[in-house]
Order: C-alpha cells, then structure tokens, then sequence
C-alpha cells in the first residue's frame, strides 16, 4: 500500500525502496511489541480471575490492534486503502469536505472492520468493500459532526479533528452545554508545570500499571502468581510485569510510527491534488494547545468515570475494564477542551466524566463481537470504535446481498446527516464573521 | 540536517507538525529529513532542531541541547516558518 502510494507521488526509487521496507519492518516490529505485552497481560488476567471472578480487560487500541494483525493484517491493509480512496471521494462530492489524516486511527478502524467481519465469516471481496466503504463514510462523518464544536476551540483554524472518539466529544460538547458556562474557563485555574510528566503516555501508562498490578497482586494474593513467578517474589514479579506492559506498548507504538512514516504524507499529497479545498482532520492532541488545563481536568474526571464504571460493572457479571491510560488520557483530554469550550469548568469535569464512563461501558459492550479477539486481555478503548464495532457486527448477520443493502443505506444516512451539518455549520460561519 | 517532531505518543499531532515543516522547508528551499517522536524517547534521539508544542518544550528544556521550536497552531505555515527561520540561521 504505501508502494503504491510512494509511485503515485512520483518519488526517487531510493525513497520507494526505503519506504516500503520500513513500514513492512513497522508490521513486524508492531507483532513483536504485540507478543510482549500481551505476555505481559496473562499475569494480570489470572489475578482478576482468581481476585474477583471476571475477565480482566485494560483498553488499549495498540494492543488489540497489534494481536489482530496475525489473521487480519492483509484485510486491514486493504480497507484501510479503500476507506481512505471512499474518504477522498465523498470529500470531493459531498458538503462534508474533510480529509482524515489521523493515519493511527484509520489503521484501527480498518482493523476493528477487518475483525468483525472477519469474525462472522465474511472474507475476501465482500469483506474488504464492505469494511471500505463504511470505513471512509465513518472517516468523512465524525470529523463534519465534531466540526461545530472544533471551529470554537480552535478560532476557526483550517483543520479539523480526525478522531475516533468523536461521538465521546460531542457528548461533552452538548453535556457542557446543558450544565456549564463557558466563561469560567478552565484556563483560569493554575496548575502546576510537575504534572507535566502525566503528558508521557509511557510514563504514565507504566506508573498506573504499576499501581495496578501491585493491588491485584494482593488481593489475589501469592498463590495466584506462581505458575508464573516461579520461585520469585510475586510483587516484585506483578512490577516487572507492570513495566513490560510498558515495554511492549512502546515497541508497538514505534512499529505504528514506521508504518504511518509515509503513509500519512502520502495520503495527504493525493488528497490535496483531488479535493484541493477539504479541510484536514487531524489528531486529537492538536486541539490541547488551545487549553492545556482542560486537558488535565478532563483526564483525570475521565478516569474517574472509568473507576467508578469499573466498580459498578464487575459485580453486575460484565467483564473488569481496567482503565486504559492511553484512551482516558487523550479523549478525557479532549473531551475536556470540548467541555471547556461549551461549558467552561463544569462543562469540562462533567462532560469528561461522562466521557470516561462511556469508554468503559461501550468497550465491554464490543467484545462479545470481536469473535476470539474477544477473549484477549485488550480491546479497543475509544468510543467510535465500540459503537461501529457493534453496528458492523449486526451488519454482519445479514446475507450478502442484505450486507451490502445496509451498508449502502447506513453510509446513505451518515453522508446525509455529516452532510447537513456541514451546511449548516458554514451559515452558521457565515453569519458569525458578518 | 535532522529535525525532530515530537509530541505525546509520537503517532499524530507530530506527524502534523512534520507535514507543515516539510511544506516550509520546501519554499525556503533546505533538504532536511523530519522524523516524528514521542516524548519519552525523543531525549535519546540525535537532532538539530526539535519541533513541538508547549507543553512539550517544557519538558525537553535543559535535557536536550539542539534548539527546541515551539509551535501553538499545528498547521499554520506562517507561524512555523515565522518559528522555523531563526532556529536555522542559527544552525
């Protein structure tokens, strides 16, 4: 895929050469860090197990999507190819005109489509046009729905947000709205520049993993770990697991920047030649600049709501969510700049606390339909990702020529309903700038 | 000439931010490569500029000795440019 994107661009065949080896070496990389951590999660699953009778399950869409790649990494890399060509096309045809430059998120998607089709039998062909088509109907809808709220946190700048926790961000939005007012702002409060090192995803991944594991580890107590420990310390060995967790997280990250290394540039350099006039959309982390302090208010409600949910749903026989700290980071993060903007500080606390419950209840909704990904110890943690998930597997039970019928008439109502608001957030443009 | 774009997880808002530089660098005409980072292993990288936001500056001041360009609007080239220009006549 990125070959045939590096010859559209015309580049030199020592960049072709290079580049596709790279993001064939990121695939390998992104499977070993895959094996590492979730070796590193096995332990984790036994103390929940044996501490509270569940299924342990940490949210993290590296991991998942890492596993996933094994059986699924050809079918992904095809969706993910058509879902960006569909994104292209629908930007140059419809009112919705953004481009989804958000590489990680895409791949994802793609591989969150790839598995539940995958999973209710569907292969080949039927699978990759199907997961294609709503892939880039997904990637044109969110960032056009989300685009109202944006344009007010970022004054107007020419981007968009390409992220896949758009429906938890207008949640926010609409929460702040109801219950804040946003002249008392988060930007107001002063927070010191020592929490600054909650912005290390690895850091602050490993930290609470940590913390975690530790907990478990007593509750569950020794004999839990020692078919694993072996003759070691079982705390010492809960830590080390923890910080491997790390580890691998880290591992896969780099292989995902290996991947997306040319991917990415070039998607845009096709995109801008074709729909010269579409707005980027572009991670989530682009909006923390315009409030920094809303994205720590918003992480940590977020997490909150994530801990209370996980209290209330393991006793109620669901499975033990344990907070991610990569999605609770970076949508409660901009979960709280969206609540900000609509709400000032309350819009940001509340509406990143429904945020948090929202990634904690959906995830463990999806992974009764991810087939024997299922039964990992991860699963996606962004909420677009839970309720397409959901959507694709309903889809998923209909014969061929019914797929085909549904995804045509779900994708029909996106693009008419992203197209609307588009319309109507330019009038709305429109009249603020007269 | 190596420059780095770093952010939190090293995956989007850096890949934005190496974008817009690669379009500044191409009008002012200066053959650089531009890798992304996160913020963790950015320290251990070789670079002779970095390229971030704020937050990130804040964190890499004083543990990295190449000149750290500080950006607020990912993608706004004027501003990079505005930024970009100094750190490279300074190089």
């Amino acid at each position: 895929m990125a070959l045939i994107g590096l010859l559209a661009l015309k580049k030199e065949i020592t960049d072709i050469v290079s580049g596709t080896l790279k993001t064939i070496v990121g695939f390998l990389i992104l499977t070993g860090g895959a094996g590492i951590l979730v070796g590193a999660l096995d332990p984790l699953s036994a103390m929940v197990k044996d501490g509270f009778n569940l299924h342990g399950v940490v949210p993290t869409n590296e991991a998942i999507v890492a596993v996933a790649q094994d059986a699924f990494g050809a079918q992904t890399a095809i969706i993910m190819a058509l879902g960006f060509v569909v994104n292209i096309i629908l930007a140059r045809l419809t009112p919705a005109k953004f481009i989804f430059l958000t590489g990680h998120h895409l791949f994802f998607m793609a591989t969150l489509l790839a598995v539940v089709l995958g999973s209710a039998g569907v292969t080949g062909t039927n699978q990759a046009i199907l997961g294609g088509v709503l892939l880039g109907t997904i990637a044109t809808m969110m960032p056009a729905l989300v685009h109202p709220f944006m344009r007010k946190i970022t004054g107007n700048a020419p981007f968009a947000l390409g992220h896949f926790n758009s429906l938890g961000y207008i949640v926010s939005s609409l929460t702040g709205k109801a219950v804040g007012d946003k002249e008392k702002t988060t930007e107001d409060i002063k927070i010191s520049p020592k929490l600054d090192f909650l912005r290390d995803s690895i850091v602050m991944t490993t930290l609470t993993m940590i913390i975690m594991y530790v907990i478990l580890a007593i509750v569950a107590g020794p004999d839990s770990l020692k078919e694993f420990a072996g003759g070691s310390n079982y705390i010492m060995y809960a830590i080390v697991q923890a910080m491997t967790f790390g580890a691998g997280l880290a591992i896969i990250l780099m292989g995902v920047r290996m991947i997306l290394a040319e991917i990415v540039p070039a998607f845009q350099g096709i995109a801008l030649k074709v729909v010269p006039n579409a707005l980027p959309a572009l991670d989530a982390p682009t909006t923390f600049t315009f409030a920094p302090t809303a994205v720590l208010v918003g992480f940590i409600s977020s997490l909150i709501g994530g801990l209370i949910s996980m209290a209330i749903m393991g006793p109620l026989g669901l499975v033990l969510i344990i907070p991610g700290m990569v999605p609770h980071f970076f949508d409660g993060g901009t979960s709280g700049v969206f609540g900000n903007a609509t709400g000032g500080r309350r819009g940001a606390i509340i509406g990143s606390f429904i945020n948090g419950i929202l990634i904690t209840v959906l995830p463990a909704i999806l992974l009764s339909f991810l087939g024997s990904l299922g039964l990992a110890n991860t699963t996606f943690g962004d909420s677009d990702f839970a309720w397409v998930g959901i959507l694709m597997a309903y889809i998923a039970k209909l014969g061929v020529g019914g797929m085909y019928a549904a995804v045509i008439i779900v994708s029909a109502l996106f693009i008419a309903l992203a197209s609307y608001v588009s319309i109507k957030d330019k009038k709305a443009q429109v009249q603020e700038n007269e | 000439m190596k420059i780095l774009a770093v952010c939190g997880n090293g995956l989007g808002s850096s890949m934005v931010l190496r974008m817009t530089a690669e379009a500044v660098l191409k009008d002012l005409g200066v053959k650089a490569s531009i890798k992304t980072a996160d913020i963790s292993s950015a320290k251990s990288e070789e670079a002779d500029i970095i390229i971030t936001s704020e937050q990130f500056s804040n964190m890499l001041t004083g543990s990295i000795d190449a000149p750290i360009v500080t950006v607020k609007n990912y993608v706004d080239r004027g501003e990079m440019k505005e930024k970009l220009e100094p750190a490279l006549a300074n190089l």
